[in-house]
């Protein structure tokens, strides 16, 4: 699996006339793990929803390529998205609040993603899902399928949502901003669920979040956004070498424990970045 | 506030209108006026059905201007003519012209139509607003009452209501509205319910300001545009109810020209000469539909979702 | 100016807040820390008087607080919320949210007041007349402190006033934050999950989990290291391990 992003453009109509929220973004990834850091409005999101083809109708995707595993995502059938979606690749969002069915129990949500693609009976669908829940590292995973969304904390729904999107076997997991909903010490169990089981079946994981810190502390490769475009891109190992002023500021800018300032460093932004 | 006045001149002028960054309190109000304004003729039907309405009301008001004849002037040598040169749209059954009835019967039901409005939305609202806001035994005393009148079958209470009074316009309206107002406070009540717990209630809640400021300042306005939406969408229904209590002889009464009344009286020569009752019955359909199409209009402006 | 003793909060049979006490000298900054439900946000509600349901003793400037606050209370006690896209009234300008303080306590002179809060929040004036949604983030962000501080409130209940802003917008947010307390000798409570900020705007408090505050203690100790609760340990670790990264 090998996603090939090149000179990506994502644009939607204004009033003032079309608006680029994303220009040229160029990235690769195999089965790694690669960050995709910025702020609200840098086009972060929309850039991994692009390679599902799931953004907004009155959205203009252009790009010199794009494509998953060989397939241009641009020129591909609905039907072929369909094979891609939720199968070879997966998406975690924010929230599981919003994102899993309130009226189904958590284990027959994940035996249905399971059962999607295999011809298998119910009652092995959720044997699997039982299965899949322990691999998320849920200790009575026969309680928890059982259980409806709204009785799950936000750490359990999260994990119900990864085995949700595991259930496939996909060779991508994009998951965007999946633990910022969620406490400290769950975000760091999660993300290092995660990274667990990405290594252990040889995924690919896309990781976009604001959290420049968190991401480059569980990614391979980090790409660091700024209003629609790819500022610097680091190995996760050299924050502390960043170039870019626009990196150097988000890390500057951050309160810290270790070294206390009176006064936090604000960043000013250059127009020259965005060339 | 000095210099808030000058603003009047600048009407016409759309870069004032639509600046970004407005001078003063009245140029941003009319800049959001505008801006609504601009929103709303650009839907046609919308538009269509303002005009229509506009021009309904109009007729109503210049109703002695434009009839040709005195719509109680009767005419037995001349019944149930068909629409000729004399009388435009032919004459009734006591040989009445059609026309200038119905004209005068705009009068009438459009006139009940916006007292019954005019009752029955800031009374839903308050009902329904307060009921949401303070919750506990005020909501619950609020809603049951709602729930009983909104039980019972409308036509049958406002049937009751007008037949324990006089039979007329007046009672008419009272009864019509007394049976409109229920859902009107359901709708506000829910709105309020999920505005009272935002955190743009408590931050008003911490500026002292007393409950009763609260639910007429902040949260009567967000009601506000469902209400608006509901009420339009509500005017044909108001007017159809109208007809069928002068239908059954219990709203307006003879010779009172109101639309409902009209097609009452002309039933029995639906089959002879059809267009007797066909032509109030077209004027309550155009009244209904430009209602329709406003409300729906509103709607799409006034809910900020949309933008 | 603050003293809170033994509060408790119900939600109906539920104690959300079980027996919480500390106090805030004139002009100072605590801080409280913890999870999602360890009870922090709803200490501060009680505090503003957005909470009925409570009891022990608290005290702003002396004057013992009882379950109704009278207008005077809020002329001297004021709160900045988490969600500067929810706290904002989505139909009224900012001008119109700025003016409503003056209107209800009867302070003349608004225009000029609106314009000098705008300023005093570095927002430029051409933000007056727009609704919140034409805003940033963090410009929401200022104009609800703004507000906060148009009756020239003593007490300032900061409830997450940056955790949904972009760190370089919280960096700025928080600055502004400690300018203003600098200049106008604010007294602030701020509530956070964030160990980080607490304790860079905070020079005092206290761990919450569970309901209850299990430590408290000043943020050079915790810099230090020098706790003595497992809770704020795992607090701080999880803290400085990113930081280190």
């Amino acid at each position: 699996m090998k996603v090939e992003i090149d000179n990506l453009t994502i644009s939607f109509p204004s009033p003032q006339g079309m608006r680029a929220a994303v220009r040229g973004v160029s990235l690769t990834l195999g089965a790694e793990k690669l960050g995709i850091v910025g702020e609200s409005g840098s086009g972060k999101s929309l850039t991994a929803r692009a390679l599902l083809r799931l953004l907004p109708g009155s959205a203009v995707v252009r790009a010199d390529k794009l494509n998953f595993d060989g397939i241009d995502i641009l020129k591909a059938s609905e039907r072929d998205m369909r094979a891609i979606r939720g199968r070879r690749a997966g998406l975690i969002l924010q929230d599981p609040k919003y994102a899993l069915n309130p009226i189904m129990t958590a284990g027959a949500q994940i035996a249905e993603a399971w059962q999607n693609q295999r011809k298998a009976s119910r009652k092995e669908a959720m044997q699997a899902a039982i299965d899949l829940l322990a691999q998320v590292q849920i200790r009575d995973p026969k309680r928890v399928a059982e259980s409806y969304p709204h009785e799950l904390s936000g750490g359990m729904g999260q994990r119900v949502m990864i085995a949700m999107m595991l259930a496939p076997d996909p060779e991508l997991l994009i998951a965007d901003e999946p633990t910022s909903a969620l406490d400290a010490s769950v975000q760091a169990e999660i993300l290092r669920l995660m990274e667990d089981l990405v290594s252990r079946r040889g995924m690919g994981l896309m990781l976009i979040s604001h959290d420049l810190p968190l991401v480059s502390h569980f990614c391979d490769r980090v790409v660091v956004m700024y209003a629609g475009q790819v500022m610097e891109e680091l190995q996760a190992g050299e924050l502390v070498r960043a170039k870019h002023p626009y990196t150097r500021g988000l890390l500057e800018c951050l309160p810290s424990l270790s070294h206390p300032q009176t006064r936090l460093p604000v960043m000013s932004r250059d127009p020259a970045w965005l060339a | 506030m000095s210099g808030v006045r000058t603003a009047w001149p600048n009407l016409l002028d759309r870069d004032w209108l639509l600046t970004d960054s407005p001078g003063s309190r009245s140029q941003a109000l009319w800049g959001q006026r505008y801006r609504l304004w601009r929103d709303f003729s650009a839907n046609r039907l919308a538009m269509a059905g303002l005009i229509i309405v506009l021009a309904l009301v109009a007729m109503a008001i210049a109703a002695p201007l434009l009839a040709t004849h005195n719509p109680a002037q009767q005419e037995l040598t001349n019944r149930l003519a068909t629409p000729s040169a004399a009388h435009w749209l032919g004459t009734d059954e006591l040989g009445r012209d059609v026309y200038s009835r119905l004209l005068f019967g705009a009068r009438v039901t459009l006139g009940m139509v916006l007292a019954v409005v005019a009752l029955v939305a800031p009374f839903g609202l308050a009902i329904g607003c307060i009921a949401g806001y303070y919750g506990g035994l005020v909501d619950k005393i609020l809603m049951r009452t709602t729930d009983v009148v909104l039980a019972f079958p409308r036509l049958i209470l406002a049937l009751a209501f007008v037949a324990a009074i006089k039979p007329g316009i007046t009672s008419g309206i009272i009864a019509i509205a007394i049976t409109t107002w229920p859902p009107y406070a359901r709708l506000a009540r829910a709105e309020t319910l999920t505005i009272r717990n935002t955190d743009y209630i408590a931050a008003v809640r911490l500026t002292g300001a007393s409950s009763a400021r609260i639910v007429l300042r902040h949260i009567t306005p967000l009601c506000l545009g469902s209400l608006i939406v509901r009420v339009t969408l509500d005017m044909s229904s108001i007017i159809l109810f109208a007809a069928s209590l002068g239908f059954l002889g219990l709203g307006a009464q003879p010779p009172s020209p109101e639309w409902g009344t009209m097609i009452a009286t002309a039933r029995r020569f639906f089959l002879e000469q059809w267009w007797v009752p066909l032509m109030p019955g077209l004027a309550i359909f155009v009244a209904s539909l430009a209602f329709n199409l406003l409300g729906d209009g509103l709607r799409d402006v006034l809910d900020p979702k949309q933008r | 100016m603050i003293s809170v003793q033994d509060l408790v909060v119900r939600f109906g049979p539920v104690e959300a807040v079980r027996g919480v006490t500390f106090a805030v000298g004139e002009g100072q900054s605590f801080g409280i820390v913890g999870e999602s439900g360890s009870g922090k946000s709803t200490v501060l509600r009680a505090l503003a008087g957005l909470n009925d349901d409570w009891s022990g003793r608290m005290t702003i400037g002396g004057v013992a607080l009882g379950p109704k606050r009278g207008r005077a209370f809020f002329r001297r006690v004021q709160m900045v919320f988490q969600d500067p896209y929810g706290s904002l009234h989505p139909r009224q300008t900012i001008d119109r949210a700025l003016s409503e303080p003056l209107i209800v306590h009867g302070i003349g002179d608004a225009d000029r007041r609106i314009r000098q809060a705008l300023a005093e929040v570095a927002l430029p004036s051409s933000v007056r007349f727009r609704f919140p949604h034409q805003l940033s983030g963090g410009q929401r962000q200022r104009v609800a402190i703004a507000r906060a501080l148009m009756c020239e409130p003593e007490v300032l209940l900061l409830d997450e006033p940056t955790s949904a802003l972009d760190v370089s917008v919280q960096a700025e947010v928080l600055n502004l934050l400690a300018d203003l307390q600098d200049r106008r000798k604010l007294t602030y409570v701020m509530v956070s999950h964030n160990l980080a900020v607490i304790a860079h705007l905070c020079p005092q408090l206290g761990v919450m989990q569970g309901g209850e505050m299990v430590e408290m203690l000043s943020a050079s100790d915790l810099r230090a290291g020098r706790v003595s609760h497992p809770h704020t340990a795992d607090l701080r670790r999880l803290s400085t391990e990113l930081e280190e990264a």
